[in-house]
């Protein structure tokens, strides 16, 4: 009977599929270092950063892929991708008039408007579609705190000190083969600094969409939040429905100084292939906060719903005394999806905390993986770590795996782990039939209900939306 | 309102009703009693549409509907209310969000708008005194870490917000000491109208002492075996299902 349950409801629709019919302009096939210098030429960068791209270039050359894992990922053909791709519009627009009305369009539809006047109030948006930025909304008013946010292009014409000091600190370029991969070739993404003592007084954030076909998206960010300061930054995506499958490689790095917080946020939700496992995107992202200053603070919170194959682990590295470092996730896995997927936390300094949460579902043919280190370093006296990993499982033909590696050196650590796995089981759906509510919003309440503690973290227009979405991906995996 | 007619059902391939047969009229307390195995719970299962069972024969018509044909969650959302025998945890989701899902579901069945938060805030305060609910347990998840006692009023309170025209109690007294029974009891007594009616499933007489039914059926074996007035509760209590058996030639 749970088979009956199970096997029936998994087919909701991909909202963002659509395509925007615009004109891009795209550079070859294939990646060499020629391709890594025309790009580096587009963009109209300095020296110095294509010295880094081609350095980046150089040992990606001498690596492999990763296969450790629990993910079955097809050849890529490195050769087969276009390395950029760009929306013809006047790159860097000063006002709306300059954006071109398909691309206003494209974002309308996605729910993110550009006109500042539409848009929710406290927040502000950076627009990226395929391999450079469309719009920020809310620069001036911004700049006026003396807080930068721009896309990463931008950054590296008008704050260039500001991007060598920080480039590569927390992810350096020889740091795996994805790492290497996107500091070659990364296209846009956004920059953000906030100077000592300025709380920001909005959420800011970044909507990546990739658009053109057979294209990697290779976007990079780059957060720094100075002495004293506060940001709560929030990232979304969305893809076309295409029937091959497509390389997202990005980066993200945080840098957070003394008592400084940064509040990261990210709502996935890339194309995840068909329901037979056609398409969709492969997402190998390597996201990593330096909580450098003494008392820092950064808290990764995501809702991964999307995307064929996820590869990724926000990590923080615990450099200051007293920092603290948090992990809040909720990865959705359905029909063939793959996700592995987890954090690191690095405790160096004395007296810090981490505290990591992860909820996965899993649904369909799936495959969803908790993969976690937790690391104390031989001087991090009295670090502390709690970590809580459940796994859902909706149905017999998915899998759910827990892989937590520790390594501690110091005799003063206390770290802590908790795993369980748990059904949906046809007694609460049933249970919620009586009740009058259909076996979808059923699943929807039950899930939602098991990753509240993750989404009670996320800020509040964006939760809304993850709570919709988590019922959304769910869609048709229960009948 | 309800007839149930040659009504068969089994589970895992076993028969467990073996053609019940029973009217409900609105207004009416009917006590099922039996002794366990008899196929009490099957029957409050089948009626509710629990998916674990396969109706193999007879019919079941509600208000002039076939109730068969209609899946779990329009049996509910045309009044066929279940209180659970063993009422479901679901963690994480509050009792509020819970209930107000299931409210804006009955009333977008019967074309009406969903009520306001604070319209629904207000019908949750009046049913949870009326049902005398801790303010406590409403503000939980469902049933998590409730007492049996607690679940139990749980689902009385569910019962009064749904306003069901026919309402299923399933060994409700089942796990509760006097002072609940009471409270459960009293709680149903008030929500029964001359438009709606019970069947009240149960082990023991001890709950007809304070939900009295109008009539009593024993179950046995799958079969309504004997039919009658509220005494016929009382004689079970005295002599027992021995006697059931004994008349029944076994």
């Amino acid at each position: 009977m749970s088979e009956n349950i199970v096997d029936k409801v998994t087919q909701g629709d991909y909202k963002y599929g659509f395509v925007t019919d615009i004109e891009t302009d795209i550079i070859p096939k294939g990646l060499n270092e020629d391709i890594v210098r025309l790009i580096s030429q587009k963009k109209g960068e300095p020296e110095w950063l294509l010295e880094y791209r081609l350095k980046a270039y150089r040992h990606w050359c001498t690596l492999k892929m990763p296969d450790w894992a629990h993910l079955n990922i097809p050849e890529i053909d490195y050769q087969d991708i276009y390395y950029f791709a760009a929306p013809k519009s006047k790159p860097s627009p000063k006002s709306l008039d300059e954006v071109d009305p398909e691309l206003l369009k494209t974002f309308d539809k996605l729910g993110i408007p550009l006109e500042e006047q539409k848009q929710l109030s406290g927040m502000a948006v950076d627009a990226v579609m395929d391999s450079i930025s469309v719009k920020t909304t809310y620069k001036e008013n911004l700049a006026e705190l003396g807080i930068v946010f721009c896309s990463f292009s931008e950054a590296v014409k008008d704050y260039p000190d500001l991007v060598k000091k920080y480039l590569g600190t927390a992810v350096p370029y020889d740091d795996n083969f994805f790492a290497a991969l996107n500091s070659a070739v990364f296209s846009d993404g956004s920059f953000v600094y906030i100077p000592k003592g300025v709380r920001c007084p909005m959420e800011l954030s970044t909507y990546f969409r990739i658009n053109a076909k057979n294209t990697g998206q290779f976007e990079r960010t780059l957060i720094v939040a100075d002495d004293d300061s506060y940001v709560s930054y929030l990232e979304g995506c969305t893809a076309p429905v295409r029937d091959e499958s497509q390389l997202h490689a990005a980066i993200v790095e945080l840098v957070a100084h003394d008592r400084a917080e940064i509040k990261y946020s990210t709502v996935q939700n890339w194309y995840p292939g068909d329901k037979d496992g056609k398409g969709g995107i492969y997402n190998f992202v390597t996201k990593r906060a330096l909580c450098k200053g003494d008392s820092s603070k950064v808290s990764w919170t995501q809702v991964e719903t999307g995307s064929a194959i996820t590869w990724k682990y926000p990590s923080c590295v615990l450099l200051g005394d007293n920092s603290v470092g948090e992990f809040y996730s909720v990865a959705v896995t359905n029909n063939y999806q793959q996700a592995d997927t987890g954090t690191k936390m690095i405790h160096i300094g004395k007296n810090t905390r981490s505290h990591i949460v992860s909820k996965g579902i899993s649904a369909g043919r799936s495959q969803n993986s908790y993969r976690g280190l937790v690391k104390v370093t031989k001087n991090a006296d009295g670090a502390r770590n709690f970590s809580q990993c459940d796994s859902l499982l909706l149905g017999d033909k998915c899998g759910a795996h827990t892989f937590p590696y520790m390594d501690i050196k110091n005799d003063t650590a206390v770290v802590e782990h908790e795993a369980t796995t748990s059904k949906i089981n046809e007694d609460q759906i049933f249970y919620c039939n009586q009740r009058g509510i259909s076996n979808e919003d059923a699943v929807g309440l039950i899930v939602n209900g098991y990753a509240k503690e993750v989404l009670n973290k996320l800020p509040m227009e964006f939760a809304v939306e993850a709570q919709k979405l988590l019922s959304v991906s769910l869609e048709g995996s229960v009948g | 309102m309800l007839e149930i007619k040659n009504l068969h059902a089994n589970i895992n391939g076993k028969e467990i009703l073996k053609g019940i047969n029973l009217t409900v009229k609105p207004g009416e307390v009917h006590a099922i009693m039996g002794p366990n195995g008899s196929g009490k719970s099957t029957l409050s299962s089948v009626l509710a549409g629990n998916p674990a069972y396969v109706v193999t024969e007879g019919e079941v018509t509600f208000y002039g509907k076939n109730l068969l044909e209609l899946s779990p969650e329009d049996r509910s959302r045309e009044g066929v209310f279940l209180s659970f025998q063993y009422p479901v945890e679901i963690p994480g989701v509050s009792m509020v969000n819970f209930m107000r899902t299931a409210v804006n579901e009955h009333r977008k069945y019967k074309g009406l708008d969903p009520m306001s938060a604070s319209d629904f805030l207000k019908l949750m305060r009046e049913k949870k005194e009326l049902v005398e609910l801790d303010n406590k347990l409403a503000n939980r998840s469902v049933n998590e870490g409730f007492s049996g006692g607690e679940k139990k009023r749980n689902e009385i309170f569910q019962m009064a917000m749904l306003e069901p025209r026919l309402s299923i109690l399933d060994e409700t007294d089942s796990g509760l000491d006097i002072d609940a029974l009471r409270i459960v009891a009293s709680g149903v007594n008030k929500l029964k109208s001359n438009d709606n009616a019970s069947i009240v499933i149960t082990h023991y007489q001890r709950l007809l002492d304070y939900i009295v039914p109008d009539f009593v059926h024993v179950l046995y074996k799958g079969r309504i075996v004997k039919s009658a007035g509220r005494e016929l509760a009382l004689e079970l209590e005295e002599k027992g299902y021995d006697w059931i058996k004994k008349e029944l030639g076994e």
